[in-house]
């Protein structure tokens, strides 16, 4: 157990962070930066995930006839702190790099992968995930979206919900039934649907903080060719369960770092903000819980070293993501009320308003926390599978 | 980074898990926590385990390991909840006498001859540092009041943590000298004993120490140890209570097929599993005497004693009115994790120490 850094490691970290002191985008992370909007703010992630890629930083550890670089797994754990810390923009492929691209490395077909993975890495495709339903949310394998195969192919027709990037994708991962006459996990399959064919429409929804960062796909007869089935028609549960066990596994590393950012901006605000003539960082209670959210941020990160360390030995992401992502969302809903608390009356100015404190950034980030404990999983589903998975409880349902 | 045990620690903590199994079960555990206490004559057999000098290097008469593997045999006793002083002796008292470089009394310690314990807390019960507790030291003889002294009635040697006009200061006495007298408080948790020990003008021999830093050093290696302790025995106070919600039975179903009993020991098992991986890294902190040690020792006790104690709650509540008899272990799992909880500073204090590390640099 050594919790330091190689010579290799650190090599590789102090490299990464120069470049990327040396390459983020002009004015960004400075008071009063703007991201553009609308489709420059497309152009403007497409070619900084393009800039990544090129300076080597995308794909670490994927093989390298599809663009990777086959590095050591912790150099990816390495990557996914550094650009936390540095507050860098993400790459444009959230969904493709952790969701689509590893089932395809897993499940896909060699034509896929040829066909699917370099762009995924260059950030020349973008993929969103077609899994939730209105009627499918946490019970996944109730889902109606029908998928009839005719010659060549599949036709689907039905709605998704709760889909990031949607709204700027080329390729969906999507599950849809095509059988029901058994068992609902039996009659499902795994497609990639392309986002820009006849019949698929998308309508993005607003969410609690007012942004509109998820959508509807709306699908009416959509031709899916037979070769864009991932694993066997029938065996959809299976692969998306490769899907949902890799975006727990690589949520950790990238949301401890920004959380670890998180707080030491917390601490800042606690320093800066008066109430009754002194700081807020010099009253005890505040101190205790900016002590304990230290810790907690502290307690996941050596929670998923450790996790990452059964993920090296066995090759799976395994259970252990539920605990992190688990602990992870129910922190930064801490994390972020406190900073409310510290503002004190101030809270209830959001952004635009010149009063507001830090231009109302805490009151975006503490809403939006509230997805936390719903998205990927939510927390209920969570400590089912701790109960049952890892504690070996009897099944409840 | 490698954040896993190596393949000799786990077969250490294997070993450690084996013996415990064979010579300490929870029945045994039982007659020596009712009963008169741990026998010091079952001492000697942990010597020749090697596990007293676990970390001592091998020229001084140790193993040669180091304190991460002291901590894998520290968990496993808590998760046995052992009843012998090796957190006396071996966690504070044996590093106290190689901090003082106490040479003689060390071979007598790692032969398993001596037991030692060490004395820190006065009459306020608190574990400071700096100022270390006041003691009056005068003309070679020692003078003032121990509380919470483990073990107190298996020791034959008292190292005593205190605070002089001179500064931080450590001793030793043989407990039964002139001028010594000394109790065993009843304490509720019967598996670590505490005692107090008053001394009036009593010889003792003063230890070279750094000041204030060596007390650190001794009070990081005990944070760190009792946060293993914690988490060994919340983990299995999780597992009794697996054990019984998969085959207790009622409506029809084992009880922990439903969603308000499996839930609450799914967050047990997170809050003992986040607080062993804030354990680990404190032990590797403490190890290595990394920057962070301090406050890693700190966060890891306060956040393993709260996790435990709260394990041992929910163990309790999904039992049932088996879990609050005394005839049922798991009350004596809830005490040591009190004990533990309560010893070296309740998670409020020692948080307190890490806003003050986090907020107020120097």
């Amino acid at each position: 157990m050594d919790f330091r850094d190689t010579a290799e490691e650190a090599r590789f970290r102090s490299a990464l962070r120069r470049w990327l002191q040396e390459n983020l985008p002009e004015g960004w992370g400075s008071p009063g930066y703007q991201e553009p909007e609308g489709e420059a703010r497309v152009e403007f992630y497409r070619d900084w995930s393009r800039r990544l890629y090129e300076a080597g930083y995308v794909g670490l550890h994927w093989p390298k006839r599809y663009g990777g670089h086959e590095a050591p797994l912790t150099f990816q754990a390495i990557l996914l702190e550094e650009v936390g810390r540095a507050e860098a923009p993400e790459h444009i492929g959230v969904i493709g790099l952790g969701m689509a691209g590893p089932t395809i490395l897993a499940r896909g077909t060699e034509e896929q992968k040829e066909r699917f993975l370099r762009k995924i890495l260059t950030g020349e495709e973008v993929w969103c995930q077609g899994f939730s339903e209105p009627g499918a949310g946490s019970d996944l394998a109730s889902l109606q979206t029908k998928a009839v195969q005719t010659d060549g192919g599949f036709v689907v027709t039905g709605q998704k919900v709760w889909s990031s990037f949607a709204h700027i994708a080329d390729w969906s991962i999507l599950v849809a039934r095509s059988d029901d006459s058994g068992d609902k996990h039996a009659g499902l399959t795994y497609f990639l649907m392309d986002m820009h064919a006849p019949g698929v429409e998308v309508r993005p929804l607003r969410q609690i903080t007012g942004d509109a960062e998820f959508n509807e796909i709306f699908m009416d007869s959509v031709k899916i060719p037979a070769d864009r089935v991932v694993g066997e028609v029938g065996d959809g549960w299976s692969v998306a369960i490769t899907t949902l066990m890799n975006e727990r596994a690589n949520l950790g590393f990238a949301l401890t770092s920004r959380l670890d950012v998180a707080f030491r901006k917390l601490v800042t605000l606690a320093k800066a903000t008066g109430t009754n003539g002194t700081r807020a960082a010099d009253d005890p209670l505040v101190r205790d819980r900016l002590a304990s959210l230290w810790t907690d941020v502290q307690a996941l990160r050596f929670t998923n070293y450790r996790a990452f360390s059964s993920f090296l030995r066995t090759g799976v992401p395994g259970p252990e993501g539920s605990v992190a992502k688990l602990f992870w969302s129910e922190t930064n809903q801490r994390l972020t009320k406190t900073a409310l608390q510290i503002e004190g009356a101030f809270a209830m100015l959001g952004t635009g308003s010149d009063r507001a404190v830090e231009g109302g950034r805490w009151q975006n980030l503490q809403l939006r926390s509230r997805g936390n404990t719903i998205e990927a999983g939510t927390s209920e589903i969570l400590r089912n599978i701790i109960a049952e998975r890892v504690l070996g409880l009897p099944k409840s349902r | 980074m490698d954040f896993a045990f190596s393949e000799e620690q786990e077969m250490l903590r294997a070993s450690a898990r084996e013996l415990m199994n064979d010579r300490y079960p929870p029945e045994r555990v039982a007659a020596i926590a009712d009963g008169g206490g741990f026998d010091r004559e079952e001492w000697p057999a942990i010597a020749g385990l090697g596990w007293i000098g676990i970390s001592v290097p091998e020229e001084q008469g140790g193993a040669g390991l180091g304190f991460l593997e002291e901590l894998v045999i520290v968990e496993e006793l808590g998760r046995a909840l052992y009843p012998g002083p090796f957190l006396s002796t071996v966690v504070l008292g044996l590093e106290a006498l190689r901090l003082g470089r106490a040479e003689e009394l060390i071979s007598d310690i790692l032969s398993g001859k001596r037991i030692a314990t060490v004395g820190w807390a006065g009459e306020d019960g608190r574990f400071d540092v700096d100022p270390a507790p006041k003691v009056s030291w005068d003309d070679e003889r020692l003078s003032g009041v121990k509380l919470f002294v483990p073990d107190i009635g298996v020791s034959d040697l008292l190292v005593i943590v205190g605070g002089t006009a001179q500064g931080a200061g450590l001793w030793t006495v043989d407990r039964d000298a002139e001028g010594v007298t000394w109790r065993e408080l009843p304490t509720v948790d019967g598996t670590r004993r505490q005692g107090e020990v008053t001394l009036r003008e009593a010889r003792a021999t003063a230890l070279h120490i750094d000041g204030p830093a060596s007390l650190e050093r001794l009070r990081d290696r005990a944070l760190a140890a009792l946060a293993a302790e914690a988490v060994g025995l919340g983990s299995r106070a999780i597992e009794l209570a697996l054990d019984h919600t998969r085959t207790r039975e009622q409506f029809g179903k084992p009880i922990g097929a439903f969603q308000a009993v499996a839930h609450q020991l799914a967050q047990a098992f997170l809050e003992v599993e986040t607080a062993r991986s804030l354990c680990y890294w404190a032990g590797w902190a403490v190890a290595e005497g990394t920057p962070e040690a301090s406050t890693a020792a700190a966060a890891a006790k306060a956040r393993a004693a709260e996790a435990a104690v709260a394990a041992c709650e929910r163990a309790i509540q999904t039992h049932g009115g088996i879990g609050f008899t005394w005839e049922h272990p798991l009350h004596r799992y809830y005490k040591r994790a009190l004990g533990i909880a309560a010893t070296f500073g309740w998670g409020d204090s020692l948080r307190a120490r890490v806003a003050a590390d986090l907020l107020d640099p120097p």
